[in-house]
């Protein structure tokens, strides 16, 4: 019966108004900002797309936006290979399954800010473990406070150290899902290890991988807290991603207008290039 | 193509088995002829896929030695063995084309791409793959997907045995029929060895020249199919084979009489059970007839399967089951039972124990 279809909306409500109030409403708030100028008082003078245009011609944002891809790109590159080198070398069955899971989970389990205050803390050339080792008894010249090549290797290096994890266990997820057979199958009719991971153990991974990616692009891309803890953004403005920045320009400078004119870029951006990676990781398995 | 000797064969799971019960397969001693369509029949658990997986090379066995044409293999791993075998689960590579699939084995070992062609176009002609050839095997429906799991055991021209482990598991009924009679084919065509492991009996009779049954990890025969049928040399190959089984009775041997239930049964020849062993009387349904004279007996349930009549009887706390044409008796009728002589064996601990008259079959 059509009448009884209908109910079905009622079950839905809730979802829509919990959605619309965390989602939909601030969003739409921010659109509001986006194209409008504010002294104070709120009071709001209309700006059509203003802000989006300077944000889009500004230097400052190309910089960050680039530094953002940069960090994105290294952080993937290094995570994706790695996590599926450490996934293809635990073991598979027995009493060591769980202690590596579980070793693998702890980074993960870590708060945010935690990460980057101990990573800080880590790497600082006089008091860190890391960093007085490496200033004072290998003699190498590594301060992340002052030089802008130092720190990006820490921060690099700290969300590999956080996040790798996620790739590991996802990929490790996979990789138990192939029966036996395969592997059996693949001795006998002669396959190589590089055939095998290939041809057997990539395929299998896929689905589980594109996912991987796609959590850590979003969250990398939207990365915030933790070199905000760690180096503020700088040496200089040197690690400031986009999110850092724009922090800044909305709550340092509390320029509001252009702040949700490049958070709606920004967002956009994210959403781009999540909907396009998945589109194209997914397009074979359609037909 | 090779003869393949398993010689001594005894394999556990456990790193220090300590009684007989420690091992899956106890002692085998078996010679696969080059050439032959064998199955290997028994009960889930039997260690038929622990002999298979032997053979192939996936299992180094505890003890024994596996020799191909004399040639001890017991060490080589399975690339090593030319060997193929066929999973119960087809397994293709999904990123491939059907004909890469099939040409992967050959690639492997660096085979000419005009040799390859040559021999993936022939394969995919016998299996009726050759309008799938361009197809990507990921999406193809599960009878094509096992098989392009058969081709890729078959494309290879120098392997010493095909073995298929329960290949038809995953087929629907319709198309189980399809290629079992496609895999006998295929076995007088190229003429390779094969062993075709399965639980099912209709499979195993089917496609084999010879069957070897196990159980518990022995095996206890080994015949073609008409010589299990007719003389099984363990109940348990009475028991397995047949529907229903052969009806297995408990009996007192005495002067050289068996006796079930107060009454001496006549035998098809004369006892050469050991005397103190547990002796049981063997005949098959087909030869337990309703008629006017025998044993008396209660029916407890009538089955009609389609070509004929399973009556179901009890005599003396024992079940009998009778097949007769034609429609049965009603349940809980008063019949006799009449054994044919020449069907009728004795066993002891299990195994025959009486010698077939002249002239039997």
């Amino acid at each position: 019966m059509k009448t009884e279809n209908q109910k079905a909306w009622f079950f839905v409500l809730p979802v829509l108004l919990l959605v619309a109030f965390n989602a939909l409403i601030p969003m739409m708030t921010v659109v509001n900002y986006s194209v409008q100028e504010t002294f104070g008082d709120n009071l709001f003078f209309w700006q059509g797309l203003g802000w989006f245009e300077q944000i889009l011609r500004s230097d400052r944002f190309h910089a960050a936006l680039g530094r953002q891809f940069l960090f994105t790109f290294l952080i993937l590159i290094i995570e994706v290979p790695l996590g599926i080198a450490i996934a293809l070398s635990m073991p598979r069955k027995g009493f060591w399954v769980p202690v590596c899971l579980v070793l693998m989970a702890l980074p993960m389990l870590i708060p945010w800010n935690v990460v980057g205050a101990m990573w800080n803390i880590f790497t600082l050339p006089d008091i860190g473990l890391l960093g007085y080792f490496l200033n004072h008894v290998i003699g190498i010249n590594y301060d992340m406070t002052q030089d802008p090549l130092a720190a990006w290797i820490t921060i690099v290096t700290m969300d590999v150290w956080h996040w790798t994890s996620l790739v590991v266990l996802l990929s490790y997820a996979g990789l138990v899902s192939i029966p036996d057979a395969y592997y059996q199958a693949a001795k006998i009719d002669g396959a190589s290890n590089w055939a095998v991971f290939r041809f057997i153990q990539l395929p299998k991974m896929k689905t589980v991988l594109t996912i991987a990616i796609l959590l850590r692009f979003m969250d990398s891309f939207n990365i915030y807290t933790e070199p905000f803890v760690m180096t503020g953004g700088g040496p200089g403005n040197s690690t400031t991603l986009l999110s850092i920045d724009l922090v800044k320009i909305a709550l340092g400078q509390f320029d509001l207008g252009p702040a949700a004119a490049m958070s709606l870029i920004y967002f956009a951006i994210t959403l781009l290039v999540s909907w396009l990676f998945y589109t194209l990781m997914t397009k074979d398995d359609l037909n | 193509m090779a003869k393949i000797t398993l010689s001594k064969l005894r394999h556990s799971y456990y790193p220090n088995p300590k009684s007989p019960d420690d091992y899956a397969l106890k002692e085998i001693d078996l010679d696969w002829t080059d050439g032959g369509a064998y199955a290997l029949l028994g009960p889930s658990g039997c260690g038929k896929s622990t002999l298979l997986n032997i053979i192939s090379g996936l299992l180094v066995p505890s003890e024994g030695r596996i020799l191909f044409d004399g040639l001890d293999v017991t060490e080589l791993p399975p690339d090593k063995r030319n060997i193929a075998q066929v999973f119960q689960f087809p397994v293709i590579y999904d990123t491939m084309t059907v004909y890469d699939n099939l040409a992967f084995p050959l690639r492997n070992r660096g085979r000419d791409e005009a040799t390859v062609r040559e021999r993936v176009t022939a394969i995919a002609e016998m299996l009726e793959l050759s309008d799938l050839l361009d197809r990507k095997a990921a999406h193809l429906s599960p009878d094509n997907k096992q098989k392009i799991s058969m081709g890729r055991g078959l494309v290879r021209q120098d392997v010493n045995v095909v073995m298929f482990d329960e290949p038809l598991t995953v087929i629907d009924p319709h198309l189980k029929w399809k290629l079992r009679s496609k895999l006998k084919e295929l076995h007088q065509r190229v003429r390779a060895t094969m062993i075709y492991v399965t639980h099912d009996q209709t499979e195993a009779l089917t496609f084999a020249d010879q069957v070897v049954v196990m159980q518990e990890g022995e095996v206890v025969q080994i015949g073609t199919p008409v010589e299990l049928f007719d003389r099984p040399a363990h109940t348990f190959v009475g028991h397995f084979i047949g529907s229903p089984g052969m009806n297995i009775l408990p009996a007192d041997v005495s002067d050289g009489v068996a006796r079930f239930a107060g009454e001496a049964i006549p035998l098809e020849g004369p006892i050469t059970a050991a005397p103190g062993a547990r002796t049981e009387i063997g005949i098959r349904p087909e030869f337990v007839s309703l008629g006017q004279s025998g044993l008396p007996a209660t029916v407890t349930k009538v089955s009609d399967v389609g070509r004929h009549t399973v009556v179901e009887c009890e005599v003396a706390g024992s079940r009998v089951n009778a097949i007769v044409s034609g429609a049965g008796p009603e349940r809980g009728a008063m019949v006799q039972l009449d054994f044919r002589r020449d069907q009728t064996r004795l066993y002891a601990d299990g195994w025959l124990a009486t010698e077939a008259a002249e002239g039997a079959a």
